[in-house]
């Protein structure tokens, strides 16, 4: 039963990502952003590209994550496509699964282009790239989870964006992504680690330094699955009470 | 299926009832739908045929009462239910990037067609439905008919054994709708039993072996439609073709004594439903005398009349008798309104 539902959730993630994920204009966007902000700050501290990149490369997972799981869901409601997958026999979580599945495959994805490409272009080797990849996919899950969790949330696309910046440029500013979290003013300290943002920023840069991070590599790891199991069971939630109040 | 003596019901639903909030959607309906049977739920807008198809596909939670379908409850075991119903939503829903072919294999996927069956399955069904041809259009690009084909279609894809569908023929052209009746009847032939809502009388006519009329989420008859006729004949109807019918008038002509009722069909035409049995109670006469008393009331309002006959009660005469809807208004329903209902995004009723 569960090995069955699975494999719907893998249909439904194939299935977006055929209709959706695979444009040109997504890919482009996913990929064009995040390099932009790289090079740009590149072009404005080239001393310090190594220090800020890893930052940027976990803010490409949210931002990229997130808006993709948003926009394709509360699309899917707008249209009615999502009640077809809500008359088909897959169980809640095995929907959320698939949708999940397939923002977290495109995160995965533009973020490991850009991981590429960055230690290409900067010649800035990961010292612990399997410790980048897990961070990378945990990273992928959490965030796509989080976007799902908002589309159900709301009715339209433009609402799904606005709360997922609601959410996403503070999290931006106290998780590490410019500055430490350790020049942060003590009051938002407590903020600082509760963002999960902060824990794939901590992974990832220490997947290229080796160590140094302001977390130990582990408890970063653990959060961050902790972080998506958490999304997760609440972005099906979210659905229960999106097909209560809808239906 | 559930069993009860001889008989194999496809569908039992006792009791069930919906609420929004203070709003009650469907209140209290109870029928049983043999296997094989074409069952057609009617009613107008808002009636509660779209939320009662919901609750008995597993989507809508009932607020009360209970229904079995191919023999799973709706309360219990939601993916086995569903994995043995077809749905038809009112919207054809189905993924507007994908082409014909990859949405009937995608259907295949998450109803569990082995995998070896499901592209063979999915081209079968696109030539049943005529669109084998058009198999690598993508969807967004078909017409709404065939639109509609490719969502019966994709309900049919693991063979279910019920098909639920919702409004059909909405939105279809005169030809793309009779070749859709013409499906429904085949599809009916080779076992699958139908229960379909509309809010168009012919169509139920047709389609259906019974007919169950809703009204403001209340089942008030559930018969055959020669049934449903029957009970209208018990009355003579005499149509009046007029120049023009100003609407305050129709209310003098219900008020006579030996009228049941009158309504309005068309622009300029005039039912009058005369009872058939004259009532010691009643001055006036019913039949043949009551028709003069008729045409009276209507040169005394300065009617003209193009031409009278007395007609057969058809299925939309027995569905305005029994509700007291006009077909007009049936008509028009689902054309002027999407049908909203509170808290609902998809416009069902």
């Amino acid at each position: 039963m569960i090995l069955n539902q699975l494999a719907k959730s893998f249909h439904i993630a194939r299935k977006d990502i055929r209709a959706y994920y695979l444009k040109p204009p997504l890919i482009t966007w996913g990929l064009m952003f995040p390099a932009v902000i790289i090079l740009a700050m590149y072009l404005k501290d080239p001393q310090g590209i190594q220090r800020i990149a890893p930052g940027l490369i976990a803010m490409t997972l949210l931002f990229g994550n997130t808006s993709m799981a948003a926009i394709v869901v509360t699309f899917e409601k707008r249209i009615g496509a999502l009640e077809r997958l809500l008359l088909a026999p897959v169980s809640r979580p095995a929907l959320i699964g698939g949708k999940v599945m397939s923002a977290a495959a495109f995160g995965l994805l533009t973020s490991t282009i850009i991981s590429i490409g960055y230690i290409v272009i900067f010649k800035h080797m990961p010292l612990r790239p399997g410790l980048l990849a897990l961070t990378l996919l945990l990273g992928s899950v959490l965030f796509a989870s989080l976007g799902t969790f908002i589309s159900l949330a709301v009715k339209e696309v433009f609402e799904a964006m606005t709360v997922c910046n609601y959410v996403r440029f503070p999290l931006i500013f106290v998780s590490g992504v410019f500055t430490s979290i350790k020049v942060l003013p003590r009051p938002l300290l407590p903020i600082a680690y509760i963002s999960p943002l902060s824990y794939a920023v901590d992974g990832v840069r220490q997947s290229f330094a080796g160590e140094g991070g302001i977390f130990p590599i582990y408890l970063d790891l653990i959060l961050l699955a902790l972080y998506g199991c958490l999304f997760f069971v609440l972005a099906v939630w979210g659905l229960k009470r999106r097909i209560q109040k809808e239906y | 299926m559930t069993s009860v003596g001889k008989e194999e019901w496809a569908i039992v639903v006792s009791g069930l009832t919906k609420h929004y909030g203070e709003v009650v959607a469907v209140d209290e309906v109870s029928f049983k739908v043999p296997q094989g049977e074409i069952f057609a739920l009617l009613g107008p807008n808002g009636a509660g045929k779209t939320t009662t198809i919901r609750m008995l596909v597993g989507l809508s939670c009932p607020t009360a009462g209970d229904a079995q379908v191919a023999g799973f409850g709706i309360g219990a075991d939601l993916v086995r239910l569903k994995e043995t119903v077809g749905v038809v939503p009112e919207t054809s829903n189905l993924y507007e990037e994908l082409t014909l072919l990859q949405n009937l294999i995608f259907m295949a996927e998450l109803y569990g067609v082995p995998r070896g069956e499901r592209r063979g399955r999915a081209e079968r069904l696109l030539a049943e439905f005529g669109l084998l041809d058009m198999r690598e259009t993508i969807f967004r690009n078909l017409s709404r008919g065939f639109k509609r084909r490719l969502t019966i279609a994709a309900a049919l894809i693991h063979s279910p054994q019920v098909l639920f569908l919702d409004e059909p023929t909405l939105g279809l052209d005169v030809m793309a709708a009779r070749n859709l009746r013409e499906m429904i009847r085949e599809l009916n032939r080779d076992g699958t039993t139908v229960f379909l809502t509309t809010h168009n009388i012919p169509e139920a006519e047709a389609l259906a072996n019974r007919v169950g009329i809703i009204v403001k989420g209340r089942l008030i008859a559930l018969e055959s439609p020669e049934a449903l006729r029957l009970k209208a004949q018990a009355a003579t109807i005499i149509e009046l073709n007029l120049e023009r019918l100003p609407e305050p008038v129709i209310e003098d002509f219900s008020a006579l004594p030996f009228v049941s009722q009158a309504y309005k069909e068309g622009d300029s035409r005039l039912r009058v439903v005369l009872e058939e049995v004259t009532s010691p109670a009643r001055e006036a006469p019913a039949g043949p005398a009551g028709i003069y008393e008729v045409i009276q009331l209507a040169q005394s309002k300065g009617l003209r009349i193009r031409s009278l006959s007395t007609i057969r009660p058809t299925l939309e005469d027995a569905f305005v008798q029994l509700t007291g809807v006009e077909a007009e208004v049936m008509r028009m329903d689902k054309v002027s309104s999407p049908g909203a209902r509170p808290g609902s995004s998809g416009g069902g009723d």
